[in-house]
């Protein structure tokens, strides 16, 4: 498809598009937090893909290739924004000496297949819209697209180690959010099914 | 090694990118305390939920698609 794409096949390009559109919307999405400026970005990708398609040698997988542009992209809006972050998770997590709280509750066993993937998803959105920036395209980049620390490091221009305290810091901020989430709502549900 | 150090290490021993010494030390740890345990548990199961969404993203809302379309097509007849 992508050599067709190459030759000019205005068709085949839309198939590509149609392909991938919805991965890179919801990627811009997440990075973004704003539904007209994902849509901007989204656009401005594939144009971008269509305007320097003939630059993808095909050492990397064409979804990679197409992740770093919209990422690159995202990034550029995010720095052009200038927003000051409300939420910070930059101080440090303090520990009650050396024990982790008694009443950390294990939900990871519980029954996901009672909870909609739709809900799940909502609940994802919501822990990742409240991390700072560079923690949220650190997370989003690892655990949602699958990247190495290296890649990530290379793409962001930091340091590896830097791209790790991140993604510490992120996950930890999002688990508990999801902990909360989880906490409660399962527990509904086993409550209920007891009934 | 206290639930602190398995704190500060929790990503790297469950992205496996961790010494093998540091990571038996751990697991010794883990065999008697279930606040790790279950700390370890529930960020491994985050993780999980985020590779997941990843891999089955939504749909994209219809007009956003088309004027994505319609969008491309301008910038290929200008």
């Amino acid at each position: 498809m992508i050599a067709r794409v190459k030759k000019g096949d205005y068709d085949a390009f839309e198939r590509l598009v149609r392909k991938y559109e919805a991965r890179i919307f919801h990627h811009c999405l997440k990075f973004l937090n704003n539904q007209d400026e994902a849509e901007d970005i989204l656009q401005e990708t594939f144009l971008q893909v269509y305007k320097s398609l003939d630059s993808f040698r095909g050492e990397a997988a064409f979804s990679t290739w197409l992740i770093k542009i919209a990422t690159n992209n995202c990034l550029m809006k995010i720095r052009k924004k200038k927003k000051v972050d409300i939420v910070s998770i930059d101080k440090p997590i303090e520990i009650d000496g050396s024990q982790l709280p008694r009443e950390i509750v294990d939900w990871s066993k519980n029954p996901f297949s009672q909870v909609s993937n739709d809900e799940i998803r909502a609940v994802l959105d919501q822990a990742i819209s409240g991390l700072p920036e560079d923690k949220r395209v650190i997370l989003v980049l690892k655990d949602v697209e699958g990247f190495s620390n290296i890649e990530i490091a290379e793409m962001l221009g930091i340091s590896v180690a830097a791209v790790k305290s991140r993604l510490h810091r992120a996950r930890l901020y999002v688990r508990d959010i999801i902990s909360k989430y989880f906490d409660d709502t399962l527990e509904i549900i086993k409550t209920g099914s007891n009934r | 090694m206290n639930c602190q150090d398995i704190l500060d290490r929790i990503c790297d021993y469950i992205d496996k990118d961790l010494d093998p010494a540091i990571c038996k030390d751990i697991e010794d740890h883990i065999e008697d305390c279930e606040p790790c345990v279950a700390f370890i548990n529930t960020i491994k199961k985050t993780v999980d939920l985020f590779k997941s969404a990843g891999q089955e993203p939504p749909d994209i809302p219809k007009p956003v698609s088309s004027n994505l379309m319609s969008f491309l097509k301008d910038k290929r007849d200008e």
